[in-house]
C-alpha cells in the first residue's frame, strides 16, 4: 500500500517534468516524435533505476561512515558518469538491438537533471533502499508519461498553424504549461 | 573593445536563456519569485565565472579524451563551494532553492560555456565570458520571477504592489512557469525579427 502511495504520487501528483521542473531538456528536446520518446524514457527508466541504488549504497556505507557528506555532489555526478558510460558498453556487446534502440540517448542522460534530482531527493527523504527503488521507477514512469503524452501532443501540432513568433520553443513551453494544469487536476488525491 | 563585445554577447545576442534555451530547469523550478530567480542566478553566475577561468587555465594539461569528467569535476567542485557557503551563511535562501542548487552541476550552461568558450580562450576572456553569461542568465531569471511573482501574489521583491486578492496562483505554480517563459520568448522574438 505504501508502494502504491509512492507510485501515485510521484507519477500523478507530483510529477517530475511537469511539477518539479525537472527533465525539462531533454523533454522539450526529444519528444517531437512518440518513438524516440519512449526510446529516451526507457533509457532514462533503466539508468534512474541503477544509479539510485548505487548512490544509495555509496552515501550509507562509504560517505556517511567516512563523514564525507561534502563531496556528495562530486561523487554523485561521477558515479552516474560513470554507470552511463558502463551501460552503454554493455549495451553495445550484449544486446546491440538495445543499443540500437537507446544509444543516441544514453550520453545525454549524464547531465539530464532528472536523474541527478532523483538521486539526491531519495538520500533528503531519508528512503530506505527498498522505498528508494520503487521511487526511482515510479519516477521514471512520470517522466515517459509526461514526454509521450507531449510527443503525441507534439506530432498533432506540427500539422497546425502556428504564428510565427510562437514557433518552437515558445509554443511547446505553452503547451506544456497546460498539459502541467491538466496534471494539476491530481493534486490532494494522495 | 573585444572584451566588451564578449562580455555584452551573453547578455544580449547570445542570452542563455532566451536564445540559447539552456538551463530550462532551474530557469523554471526557482523563479517562483524575484529574490529566488536572482539568487538562484547569482549563484550559477558564480560557478560559470570560477569554472570558465580555472578550465581555461588547465586547459593545456588536461589530455582530450578525458576533458568531460575532467570538467565535470571541475565544476562539481565550485558547485560544492557554493552549496556549503550558502547553507552556512544564507539557509533560509539555502532551504528555498533546495535541489536546485546541486544541479547547477548537471546545468547546461557551465558545461556548454566550457566545452564552446573556455577550452578554447584565455584565461581573461573566459572569465569575461562567464560573467556575461553569468548576467545574463541572472537577468533572465529575475524577470521571470518578477512577472510570476507580480501576477501571483500582486508583489515584487516581496513588497506589496496591488491587493494580493486578485493575485493569480497559477502563476506561482508549475503551468504558470512554462506559460510565461513562453510568451517572453516569443515577444523576443517578434522583437528581433522585427528588425
Amino acid at each position: 500500500m505504501e508502494y502504491l502511495l509512492i507510485f501515485i504520487a510521484a507519477v500523478f501528483v507530483n510529477n517530475i517534468v511537469l511539477a518539479q521542473f525537472l527533465g525539462i531538456c531533454p523533454f522539450l528536446g526529444v519528444s517531437k516524435k512518440v518513438e524516440t520518446a519512449l526510446g529516451m524514457s526507457s533509457a532514462v527508466a533503466f539508468v534512474m533505476t541503477l544509479s539510485t541504488i548505487v548512490t544509495y549504497l555509496i552515501q550509507k556505507y562509504v560517505l556517511d561512515v567516512f563523514g564525507l557528506g561534502y563531496l556528495q555532489t562530486i561523487c554523485f555526478i561521477l558515479i552516474i558518469a560513470v554507470l552511463v558510460q558502463m551501460v552503454e558498453t554493455i549495451l553495445k556487446k550484449a544486446s546491440p538491438a538495445l543499443y540500437q534502440a537507446l544509444g543516441v540517448f544514453l550520453p545525454l542522460i549524464t547531465t539530464n537533471c532528472a536523474i541527478f534530482g532523483v538521486v539526491l531527493m531519495v538520500i533528503m527523504k531519508e528512503y530506505d533502499l527498498l522505498t528508494s527503488v520503487v521511487f526511482a521507477i515510479s519516477s521514471a514512469a512520470g517522466f515517459g508519461l509526461a514526454l509521450i503524452i507531449f510527443a503525441g501532443i507534439r506530432e498533432q501540432l506540427s500539422l497546425t498553424h502556428v504564428p510565427k513568433a510562437m514557433q518552437g520553443a515558445p509554443i511547446a513551453l505553452i503547451t506544456a504549461g497546460i498539459l502541467a494544469m491538466a496534471f494539476m487536476g491530481f493534486s490532494g488525491i494522495v | 573593445m573585444k572584451s566588451l563585445k564578449i562580455l555584452l554577447n551573453g547578455i544580449i545576442r547570445e542570452n542563455p536563456t532566451f536564445v540559447l534555451l539552456l538551463g530550462m530547469c532551474p530557469t523554471l523550478g526557482t523563479t517562483s519569485s524575484a529574490i529566488n530567480g536572482l539568487s538562484m542566478g547569482l549563484a550559477t553566475a558564480f560557478v560559470l565565472i570560477c569554472s570558465n577561468a580555472a578550465i581555461s587555465s588547465v586547459k593545456n594539461l588536461i589530455p582530450d579524451q578525458v576533458r568531460i569528467p575532467a570538467y565535470i569535476v571541475l565544476v562539481a567542485t565550485f558547485v560544492s563551494i557554493i552549496q556549503l557557503l550558502m547553507e552556512a551563511y544564507v539557509p533560509a535562501l539555502y532551504e528555498s532553492l533546495g535541489l536546485f542548487i546541486p544541479l547547477i552541476v548537471v546545468n547546461c550552461i557551465v558545461l556548454g560555456r566550457a566545452e564552446a568558450f573556455a577550452s578554447k580562450n584565455n584565461i581573461f576572456f573566459s572569465l569575461l565570458d562567464g560573467l556575461g553569461m553569468g548576467l545574463g542568465f541572472t537577468l533572465a531569471l529575475t524577470l521571470l520571477g518578477m512577472i510570476r511573482e507580480f501576477l501571483g501574489t500582486g508583489k515584487l521583491f516581496g513588497l506589496l504592489v496591488y491587493s494580493d486578492a486578485y493575485g493569480s496562483l497559477l502563476f506561482i505554480l508549475a503551468p504558470g512557469g512554462f506559460i510565461v517563459l513562453g510568451y517572453l520568448i516569443a515577444l523576443i522574438n517578434k522583437i528581433k525579427t522585427k528588425d
